[in-house]
């Protein structure tokens, strides 16, 4: 692998994609927004919630992990919980947009020979598209979690909040899982890509992969499960397993002659 | 510089079959000039995407510069260039920055120099800031050719260089891939402008999934038609074919109103005794010069007969 050629391939795409407004907008703004979101509730409800009250509203295996926590903060830290989920949506979606534009942008330019036509190995091209992709994604990610963890006690989140927001279950999520999601959404979208002409449709298409996030959100929302670390540890297991399966497919299919004669 | 033999490339498997190339042999040397020619679909493309190594044969074997494609693939894209069918630039991304872009990847250790080098040579200096999508066809293709010689390769692939070219900027083109024949650099060339493979090209190969001749272009003209010499006479020319046909260094005449087109293996030989005879008889000779079949002729001629 040469790391130079990666580095080359990653600028290129950065230079060329986030010359589009879509994109930038993906990117810059949807982690803005869904980052503030959590932090205006948390507002709101620091303000409306009267300390006491009793945790008979929440899903009884929620009340087990509040453990001790206070009623009112208990209320706090199982809203937070709902929008954990957006912290793990952002790499999913981010990489999508990118991805999409980034695969079918060559297929329209006819740019992908030239690029084959250089000693750049496809791995090497592979992995710098998926890079350049996944980046973006995971630095917002982590970005916005940044400005939410600062944003906790400015809006009213007390201190047994922001330690929940610290605990194992969130830095999972946010640190290994979110990465985890983002290679998942790179390959399924250059997958998608590899078959469509517009980066629309592959944008769209993509997107389904978000319908198993969006299964464990309802379920949370309906108390079925809990995103606990037990939760995670298995979440991480599994998209660990999925990753290395797509890599694998991704592989068979980024085959140069492949990409020549039948990505049209 | 380049061998191949028997090179083959089928794609698809069982009744979906396709043969693209069909035991393609041939040689090219070092510094030459060398036109594919064929109708679309021909498998031009293919064969030369097999001996750029993007893709690998089915069978037979491809030489480059003594490396073998399939084995020593990422080699010989160091050390060839390709300008392909479509310039396939960055669009949102300026002249200066496509070219550095690959020079990177080519590993070129003085990428700015060549990148300004290049960007000189074809004319687009004063445009380099410019996004290449706001480039004309011309434009974009003299960039395409800038990138494909960034590395210096000493054997290039054209892939229909002038296709779609407006006359000027086909000349700026033709004028460059001149400039560069006189370098010293071998050129494999696929077009469809027989007047221009028969200007450029030191030898063309008529291709149509196989290959149908290779040689030069004068070497098929003589082969396919002889060489012919026609004499414009003050008179009908008739009576004279006759005689002119029987003298010994003549392969064959015939007269078409006052004109005799003479075939001869050595017109520049056997022209002077030609026209003495003719002077000889009385004939008042206006003028005389050789009728050149056209590669045209030739190639529509030898893809008719392989149909």
């Amino acid at each position: 692998m040469n790391i130079s050629r990666i580095q080359t391939i990653v600028d290129k795409e950065w230079a060329e994609v986030f010359k589009n407004k879509l994109v930038l907008f993906t990117v810059g703004f949807l982690p803005l927004i869904l980052t503030l979101l959590p932090l205006g509730i948390l507002y709101f409800t620091s303000r409306t919630t009267p300390s006491g009250g009793d945790l008979a509203d929440l899903p009884p295996s929620f009340k087990a992990v509040c453990g001790d926590i206070e009623p009112a903060e208990c209320l706090q830290v199982y809203l937070l919980n709902q929008f954990l989920l957006l912290f793990m949506m952002m790499p999913l979606i981010i990489p999508v947009s990118i991805a999409a534009y980034s695969i079918v942008g060559e297929k329209t330019t006819r740019s992908l020979e030239p690029l084959l036509a250089t000693p750049i190995s496809t791995l090497e091209l592979l992995t710098a598209k998926g890079l350049a992709a996944a980046i973006p994604a995971i630095v917002a990610s982590w970005g916005g979690f940044a400005i939410f963890l600062v944003g906790v006690p400015l809006v009213g989140g007390s201190l047994t909040v922001l330690r929940q927001v610290l605990a194992p279950t969130w830095l999972l999520a946010v640190l290994v899982i979110g990465p985890l999601m983002a290679v998942m959404a790179v390959i399924f979208a250059i997958m998608v890509s590899s078959r469509v002409s517009d980066p629309r449709v592959a944008e769209q298409t993509s997107a389904v992969i978000i319908v198993p996030l969006l299964a464990v959100l309802f379920a949370q929302l309906a108390g079925v499960i809990v995103l606990n670390v037990s939760f995670m540890l298995i979440a991480i297991l599994v998209l660990a397993a999925v990753d290395v399966a797509l890599v694998y497919l991704g592989a068979r299919l980024f085959q140069r002659e492949v990409i020549l004669t039948r990505w049209k | 510089m380049i061998h191949t033999e028997g090179l083959t490339k089928v794609f698809g498997t069982g009744d979906q079959a396709i043969t693209a190339v069909d035991r393609l042999t041939l040689d090219v040397a070092e510094g030459e000039v060398f036109g594919f020619l064929g109708p679309n679909g021909a498998g031009k493309t293919t064969t030369v995407r097999m001996l750029t190594a993007l893709i690998g044969p089915t069978a037979g074997v491809a030489r480059i510069n003594g490396l073998v494609v399939g084995k020593d693939d990422a080699a010989i894209r160091q050390q060839v260039g390709l300008l392909t069918e479509t310039p396939g630039m960055y669009d949102r991304l300026s002249a200066e920055k496509n070219l550095t872009l690959y020079a990177r990847l080519y590993g070129v250790s003085d990428v700015a120099g060549q990148v300004r080098k290049y960007l000189t040579l074809l004319g687009l200096w004063e445009r380099r800031q410019d996004e290449a999508g706001s480039f004309s066809k011309g434009m974009r293709q003299k960039l395409a050719l800038a990138r494909a010689l960034l590395h210096e390769p000493r054997l290039l692939f054209l892939d229909e260089p002038t296709s779609g070219l407006d006359p000027e900027a086909a000349k700026l083109v033709r004028d460059f891939i001149a400039e560069l024949k006189a370098d010293g650099r071998t050129i494999f060339m696929c077009t469809h402008n027989l007047d221009e493979a028969d200007r450029l090209c030191d030898r063309v190969a008529i291709f149509k999934t196989r290959l149908i001749t290779v040689d030069a272009p004068a070497n098929i003209r003589q082969r396919l038609y002889g060489r012919r010499v026609v004499v414009h006479l003050g008179q009908a020319a008739g009576d004279l074919a006759a005689g002119v046909v029987a003298l010994p260094f003549v392969k064959a005449a015939e007269a078409v109103d006052n004109k005799l087109v003479v075939t001869l293996d050595h017109p520049e030989a056997d022209n002077p005794a030609l026209v003495r005879w003719l002077v000889e008889q009385g004939a008042a000779i206006q003028f005389v010069g050789e009728l050149r079949h056209s590669l045209e002729d030739v190639y529509l001629r030898l893809i008719d007969e392989q149909q």
